[in-house]
C-alpha cells in the first residue's frame, strides 16, 4: 500500500469562468466559453474560434494588486490567480510551514509580451522589462513569489499538452516518497499569436466550434487557462484536520514513439499511459466511472485516442466526454483544468456533456455523453496527450 | 538500497567536440558551423530524419545516439529506458525562428516544420521514435543544471520500477551557444549513481 | 513543364532537408510519400506552404494534398494548371 495523495485545494481560471465556482456553473449549464478572438490582433481573426479569458491584463494585475512596474506576462498573471485560489481554498495560512513545492507547466511562457513588443524592444526602454519575462521558467518563479514560497522546490515542466498532467504525476510521487509534505501542481498558458499561427500552419484549427469524437470534426479551438491543485500528504491532512476534495489515485506516462505531432494509428502511447495509471491505482478498467478524454477534435487525436479506449476498456467503455468544447485546448494547462473538472465531477456526481456532437465516427462504435448526467462518480480517468508523443493519464478518486 | 544503481556511460558535446566517457570521439575547429552534420557522418548515425530536426533535437539525438551505440541499445530490443532532461533556454532558438516568420509582414509564411520544434520535449520524442522507447519521459526548465533534481527523479523511477534504465541530462541551445551532457543510469556500470558523481561529470563540460 | 519538374525536385530537396538525396535521383513518377521518398505529414504541410509562397496556390484542406503530392508528375500538372504566380 502506497501512501495517499490528497487534493485539498484547487483554483482555476478559464474561458468559462474566473474561479472554481464560475467554472462549475458553466459546466453544469452546458455553457461554452468559445468565441471569436477579441484581445489578440491576428490575421486569422475571422477564421478561428478560441476560448479566451474575459479579464484583460490590467484587470488581472489589479486582482493581484501588482505595482505598475511589474513585468508579468499573461501566462504568469493567469497562473498566479489560479494558484492563489488553490492555496486559499486549501485554507493554508503559512505556506512555508511544511515542506512545500511548486510544479508549474507552461509551453507559451512569456511569448505574449515578446510578440507584443517585438519591434519596440530596441527603442522603448519601458517595455524592456518584459525581455526577462520571456523565459519559460519566469512564470513559475512569479507564481512562487505570489504564493510567498521560500526555499522550496520550484520547477517548470514542459512536455507540451501533457505538461500539467505530468506536474500532477510528479507532485504525487514527491508526496508519496516523502520528499514533500505539500505541493502545488498545475499549469498556465495564455493565447498568443505564436501558437495561433503555429497551429494554423499545422492546419488543425477549426473555423467553427470544436466537435470532439464527431465524424465531421474540423480541428481544435485554442484556449487559455491556468489551474492548480494543492496536494498534501496523509500526515498533513491528519495534523491540520483538512477537508479532502479527492485523491490522486493513479498516474502513468508513456511515449507514443511514432511522430513529432501525430498520434499513432492505434494510440499506443495513450493505451500504455492509461494501463499504467490503472496499475498504479490498483484498479480494473471497469472501476472507472467517467473518462475525461483529451479529445481535441482533430481528425488524428480523436481517432487514435478512441482506439486506445477500445484497447483499454474493450466493449465496456465508461461514460466519456471531452470538455474542450467548453474551454478550447489550453495546451500546457489542459491537464490542470481537466483535473479540476474531474474533481468537480467526483464532488457532485456528474458526467459532463461532450458539446456540439452530432455524427458518430465510422471508425468505431463510441458515442460520448451528450447531456449533463447525474450519477454516482467514484473514479475519473483523465487523459492528456502531447506533441512529442508525450501521453499522460491521471486517475482521481473519491476515496483513498 | 538507494545507491544500487550506476552510471554506465556519459557523453558531452560542446565547443564542436563530442566526447564519450571523457574521451574525445569527434571534433572539428571551433569556427566551423557544420559541426553537427559532420558529426552525424563521422559517427555513422544513419538516420535521415536527423536533417529535419532543429539544432536542439539534433544535439540531444546525437548525444543519445553516441551512448546507445556504445551500450548496444537498439530499436529491436525496445528497452524500457526513461528519458529525463532539462535545460535553461527551453526551445528558444527555434521559438525565435517561428516568431520571425510570423512578424514578417511582407513575407508571412510560418513553417509547420519549424513550429513543431518550438517545444523542448520534441527532442525526447525524436529519441523515442528512433529507438522505439515507449517509456516515461519528462522535460524541465531550470536556471541551471540541478543535480539533486535529476538524481531524485531517476531514483524514484527506479524505486517505483518504472524504468530499467534512465537517460538523464542537460541539452541547451541559445544562438551560437550550445551544450549537451547526457548520462545513462543502469543497474550495472563503473560509476556510482550519486549526486557527487553526477556533478563531477557535469562539470567536465566546461573543461571539454 | 520539364523546367517546372526540375525546379520542384530542387525545392523538395532544399525545403524538406532531404540531405541524402539529390534532385537527379528523384524520378518523375516516384512516390513522394510512404515507401517512396518517405515524406511524412509535416512535409506535406511544408509543401502546402511552398505551393502558396512560390506558386500562389492556397489549399485549405490538407487532405487535398494527398493526390496533388503523389509524385513530381502530379504536382507539376496541378501547379501548371492552378498557379497564380
Amino acid at each position: 500500500m502506497g501512501k495517499g495523495v490528497a487534493i485539498t485545494g484547487m483554483g482555476i481560471i478559464s474561458a468559462i469562468g474566473n474561479n472554481v465556482d464560475e467554472n462549475r456553473e458553466a459546466l453544469f449549464a452546458s455553457k461554452t466559453g468559445i468565441g471569436r478572438v477579441v484581445k489578440i490582433n491576428t490575421n486569422h481573426k475571422n477564421d478561428i474560434m478560441v476560448g479566451e479569458i474575459a479579464y484583460t491584463n490590467s484587470q488581472l494585475e489589479g486582482l493581484l494588486q501588482l505595482p505598475e512596474t511589474n513585468n508579468y506576462s499573461r501566462t504568469a498573471l493567469l497562473g498566479a490567480v489560479a494558484a492563489k485560489e488553490a492555496v486559499e481554498s486549501a485554507r493554508i495560512s503559512d505556506i512555508n510551514e511544511y515542506k512545500t513545492g511548486l510544479i508549474s507547466a507552461t509551453s507559451v511562457g512569456g511569448m505574449d509580451m515578446t510578440e507584443k513588443y517585438y519591434y519596440e524592444y530596441l527603442e522603448d526602454k519601458t517595455v524592456q522589462k518584459y525581455i526577462e519575462a520571456h523565459h519559460a521558467g519566469d512564470s513559475t518563479q512569479k507564481i512562487a513569489e505570489q504564493l510567498g514560497l521560500k526555499n522550496s522546490l520550484v520547477t517548470t515542466i514542459s512536455t507540451a499538452c501533457s505538461s500539467a498532467a505530468n506536474a500532477i504525476m510528479l507532485g504525487a510521487r514527491l508526496i508519496k516518497s516523502g520528499k514533500l509534505d505539500r505541493v502545488i501542481v498545475g499549469g498556465a498558458d495564455c493565447l498568443s499569436k505564436f501558437t495561433i499561427n503555429g497551429f494554423k500552419s499545422l492546419m488543425i484549427l477549426s473555423d467553427t466550434y470544436n466537435t470532439p469524437f464527431d465524424e465531421n470534426r474540423k480541428g481544435l479551438n485554442l484556449g487559455e487557462a491556468a489551474a492548480f491543485l494543492v496536494l498534501e500528504s496523509d500526515a498533513v491532512v491528519k495534523a491540520e484536520n483538512k477537508t479532502v476534495l479527492a485523491y490522486v489515485k493513479g498516474y502513468g506516462n508513456a511515449n507514443d514513439a511514432f511522430h513529432q505531432t501525430a498520434s499513432s494509428e492505434n494510440g499506443d502511447g495513450a493505451t500504455l499511459a492509461m494501463q499504467q495509471a490503472l496499475k498504479v491505482a490498483n484498479l480494473k478498467p471497469e472501476a472507472i466511472d467517467y473518462v475525461n478524454a483529451h479529445g481535441t477534435a482533430t481528425g488524428n487525436n480523436d481517432l487514435s485516442e478512441g482506439k486506445a479506449f477500445l484497447r483499454v476498456f474493450g466493449d465496456d467503455m465508461p461514460p466519456f466526454s471531452s470538455t474542450k468544447p467548453f474551454t478550447g485546448h489550453t495546451l500546457a494547462a489542459a491537464g490542470g483544468i481537466e483535473a479540476v473538472f474531474s474533481v468537480l465531477a467526483l464532488q457532485h456526481d456528474v458526467v459532463y456533456p461532450n458539446l456540439n456532437y452530432k455524427t458518430p465516427m465510422t471508425a468505431f462504435n463510441l458515442v460520448p455523453e451528450l447531456e449533463l448526467k447525474k450519477e454516482a462518480v467514484n473514479t475519473v480517468l483523465s487523459n492528456s496527450l502531447g506533441f512529442g508523443g508525450n501521453c499522460s493519464t491521471v486517475i482521481f478518486s473519491k476515496k483513498q | 538500497m538507494e545507491n544500487q544503481f550506476k552510471i554506465s556511460s556519459y557523453c558531452h558535446v560542446k565547443q564542436n567536440k563530442i566526447s564519450l566517457n571523457g574521451k574525445v570521439l569527434f571534433s572539428v575547429k571551433p569556427e566551423e558551423s557544420t559541426f553537427l552534420k559532420q558529426a552525424y557522418k563521422a559517427l555513422n548515425v544513419n538516420y535521415s530524419k536527423f536533417f529535419k530536426m532543429d539544432k536542439l533535437s539534433q544535439l540531444a539525438f546525437l548525444a543519445a545516439d553516441v551512448l546507445f551505440q556504445y551500450e548496444n541499445i537498439s530499436e529491436e530490443n525496445q528497452e524500457n529506458i526513461a528519458l529525463v532532461m532539462g535545460n535553461k533556454a527551453s526551445s528558444l532558438d527555434t521559438d525565435r525562428k517561428h516568431q520571425d516568420s510570423i512578424q514578417d509582414k511582407t513575407s508571412y509564411y510560418p513553417s509547420p516544420a519549424v513550429f513543431v520544434y518550438t517545444l523542448p520535449n520534441i527532442m525526447l520524442g525524436e529519441i523515442s521514435i528512433k529507438y522505439k522507447l515507449y517509456s516515461e519521459n519528462s522535460f524541465f526548465v531550470f536556471e541551471n543544471f540541478k543535480t539533486n533534481y535529476f538524481y531524485n527523479y531517476a531514483q524514484s523511477l527506479i524505486v517505483d520500477n518504472k524504468a530499467d534504465k534512465i537517460l538523464c541530462g542537460w541539452v541547451n541551445v541559445d544562438d551560437e551557444d550550445y551544450e549537451a551532457f547526457l548520462y545513462l543510469v543502469t543497474p550495472n556500470g563503473d560509476l556510482q549513481h550519486t549526486e557527487q558523481q553526477i556533478n563531477t561529470l557535469y562539470n567536465e563540460l566546461w573543461t571539454l | 513543364m520539364d523546367a517546372l519538374k526540375q525546379e520542384l525536385k530542387e525545392s523538395l530537396v532544399e525545403q524538406l532537408n532531404l540531405e541524402d538525396i539529390t534532385p537527379a535521383e528523384i524520378g518523375d513518377d516516384d512516390m513522394l510519400f510512404g515507401d517512396g521518398l518517405g515524406l511524412d505529414s509535416i512535409d506535406a504541410l511544408e509543401l502546402i506552404v511552398m505551393l502558396d509562397k512560390t506558386y500562389g496556390i492556397k489549399l485549405t484542406d490538407p487532405k487535398q494534398g494527398r493526390a496533388i503530392f503523389e509524385s513530381i508528375n502530379t504536382m507539376s500538372a496541378y501547379i501548371a494548371e492552378h498557379r497564380t504566380k
